[in-house]
């Protein structure tokens, strides 16, 4: 806005040197401008990591809860695998969590009425307190999980520290549970080889037709062919992900479950396919302007030589074109990861471990956008969100820095 | 006689032939797919009333204008910002560290996720400003998106202007502001309106983006004011496509917002190819 209203406003003096100051001005605005992407991604970098990090700090426990045992129990710390298998009953011993041969009890604020009665808890609840401080102080088997607020001060129990996700875990875990209770499980290894596998997959299946797209256009077709299929892809480029997704789901998803005769046609193979299709434009585009950009004099030299358009193709033209051809791969590789949408609606979005590409995978950025709705504000799932964001700019920046660098020597 | 390496040729080229003509047919198969189905939709109801019946009956009314207002609200922001950006670059910056290192940056904003523009967008603008879920904080992250796109091409045409109008200019004694103004701009012009053009077909498709920062489920009051949330056709296809009461009776109604994504993006494409072809012709002659 301000820069539209330097550029159209007149200066209102005639006077030599107000002009000036006020051209100076202008070109200030401009110059100013030019910062605003850089701002951006610095903004991007600030915002996403500020909240990314808060993952690694925040206790994996639901939010108000503790956990406790009698003060007479050696256990003092449960790491968060242990204690998703105790409560899922795949632990039962104190002793597989360092403690005493002796069966784990679990205890919840639920269960309180099976150990006192109505009156001992009070009508009003207000005696609960006071009932769960008996029941800790007297069952030294009992893990008990309950809401803070019900924890009194001079507390006859034990709490058990519940650490944080270290950035090992976070990336090396293989349960996404986000929201589980009491103990949320934060691994991202399944979504992050969802989205490699997914993403490579796309490419494999891109890679051989856009190339054969781009030598066909480059090299074989006739102008008017040429004139008339770059435009359709270019059109194809500007369809929204979000068209391309109803379409998979539609067509796609019956398609690879009516072939492969599965349960649900929702699976990484029907993301790579959609995806494929999405990267073709890119694909095509990069590689024909590398195509094209081979000089003249050496295609003519190896034509010269007697070699057939063909040969000359393969043995002069591919080896000069292939930086360029990688980076249309990597840059196609770097649109199918950051794709959500159309990703989100063929995928089935089951964050399980990728063993085949006929089962239903979750990708990085279909867990935000179908995950960042419903995670409050600020908590321990909103912040794990935002460590995927962080992920997902780090993977996306690298390969981009990698195409980057790559044609500015090739420029060179 | 046809010797082996002739032979070879054929096959490899007929080959390639084929494998081109199978992707123009899938693509065009998506297109007509989408056309074919939607067009029964397409009715003047569609266009001009807001949904019924759980959004399996009615129109699209109100993603239609939400959509609208943020092709708008994104592209005052972006337009001018970047149109700036890209002649500072251009005209003034000398080759050096500096410049290659904004180059840099704005095509890594160009890299840039659409999800993650989403996350940056509701941590800054929906909960660190408080606009809350807004079309202003929907068109400032649509904004941020479009802008390496009208930055680059903004670019481009700068570089079609010839130096010579430029040294012309500088020689009559006009000022590199003046220059730029009087001479540069106007020759750009067209080609800078191409880029303004092909980002409306950007920003109008992109869901990402404004899944937590504006999109609204279901809303069938148009805004009053740019606090508030809308309804915006790339999302609305989304939820009808997989999250409505009724997936199966909501087909027809998702097939026409298919369309209307798909024309848009049509059109403005046209419309910037015609602008190209009619300027360069002019600009020939």
């Amino acid at each position: 806005m301000l820069g539209y209203w330097a550029y159209n406003v007149q200066p209102l003096f005639k006077n030599k040197s107000v002009k000036k100051v006020f051209e100076v001005f202008q070109v200030g605005v401009l110059a100013t401008s030019s910062f605003i992407t850089s701002i951006t991604v610095l903004l991007i970098i600030f915002f996403l990591f500020k909240e990314g990090v808060n993952t690694f700090r925040k206790s994996l426990l639901e939010d108000g809860y503790v956990l406790s045992v009698s003060k007479s129990n050696p256990v003092s710390e449960i790491s968060p695998l242990d204690i998703k298998d105790i409560f899922d009953q795949k632990i039962t011993n104190w002793k597989q969590v360092g403690g005493n041969d002796d069966s784990i009890q679990l205890f919840s604020v639920d269960d309180l009425p099976k150990y006192y009665t109505e009156a001992q808890i009070g009508t009003e609840l207000e005696y609960i307190g006071t009932c769960l401080n008996n029941y800790v102080a007297t069952h030294p088997r009992a893990l008990a999980y309950f809401p803070q607020k019900k924890h009194l001060e001079n507390f006859a129990g034990k709490l058990i520290k519940v650490g944080s996700v270290g950035v090992y875990e976070f990336i090396k875990g293989k349960e996404w549970l986000p929201t589980a209770k009491p103990v949320a499980q934060l691994g991202i290894l399944p979504l992050l080889l969802g989205t490699l596998w997914v993403s490579l997959g796309a490419i494999l299946l891109a890679l051989p037709f856009g190339l054969a797209t781009a030598i066909f256009m480059a090299e074989i077709a006739h102008p008017t062919a040429r004139k008339v299929l770059r435009p359709v892809i270019e059109l194809l480029a500007g369809i929204p992900s979000v068209v391309y997704g109803f379409f998979g789901l539609i067509v796609i998803v019956p398609f690879v479950q009516s072939v492969f005769r599965l349960d649900v046609g929702e699976t990484a193979l029907s993301g790579s396919i959609i995806l494929a299709i999405m990267a073709l434009p890119t694909i095509i585009s990069i590689a024909e302007d590398a195509i094209r950009n081979v000089p003249k004099n050496m295609r003519e030299a190896s034509l010269a030589m007697g070699a057939t358009q063909w040969q000359t193709i393969q043995k002069v033209v591919m080896p000069y074109a292939r930086s360029g051809i990688m980076t249309a791969v990597v840059l196609g590789i770097g649109r199918a990861v950051g794709e959500t949408m159309a990703v989100l609606m063929v995928t089935g979005n089951a964050a399980n471990m990728p063993h085949t590409f006929l089962q239903p995978v979750r990708t990085i950025p279909a867990t935000i956008a179908a995950e960042l709705g419903e995670a409050s504000n600020g908590g321990l799932h909103y912040s794990a969100l935002f460590a995927l964001g962080c992920i997902l700019f780090l993977l996306t920046m690298a390969l981009n820095l990698y195409v980057q660098l790559r044609l500015k020597k090739a420029y060179k | 006689m046809v010797s082996k390496k002739h032979l070879n040729q054929t096959v490899a080229f007929w080959l390639f032939r084929a494998m081109s003509l199978f992707v123009v047919l899938t693509l065009v198969a998506i297109l007509y797919f989408i056309v074919s189905r939607g067009i029964s939709a397409i009715n003047w109801d569609f266009i001009t009333k807001g949904p019924e019946q759980g959004m399996v009956k009615g129109g699209i009314f109100p993603a239609i204008v939400g959509t609208l207002c943020l092709i708008v609200g994104s592209l005052i922001f972006a337009f001018p910002i970047g149109v700036s950006s890209a002649i500072y670059m251009h005209e003034y910056m000398k080759e050096g560290r500096l410049k290659s290192f904004l180059q840099l940056m704005t095509n890594n904003l160009a890299g840039v996720p659409s999800i993650v523009f989403g996350l940056f967008g509701m941590a800054l603008f929906v909960n660190k400003m408080k606009f809350g879920d807004s079309i202003l904080a929907g068109s400032l992250t649509l904004g941020l998106l479009a802008l390496p796109v009208i930055i680059r091409t903004t670019e481009e045409a700068l570089k079609a202007v010839d130096n010579s109008f430029r040294l012309a200019s500088f020689a009559m004694g006009a000022s590199k502001l003046y220059t730029i103004k009087k001479i540069v701009l106007p020759i750009a012009m067209p080609d800078i309106i191409t880029g303004l053009i092909l980002s409306i077909g950007r920003v109008s498709g992109e869901t990402a983006p404004i899944l937590f920062t504006v999109a609204a489920y279901f809303l069938p009051r148009l805004p009053h004011s740019w606090y508030d949330q809308v309804m915006a056709l790339p999302y609305h296809l989304y939820v009808l496509a997989t999250s409505g009461t009724n997936i199966e009776e909501a087909r027809p109604v998702a097939f026409g917002t298919a369309l209307v994504l798909i024309l848009i993006v049509l059109i403005t494409n046209l419309f910037a190819n015609g602008i190209r072809a009619y300027y360069n012709n002019k600009y020939k002659k």
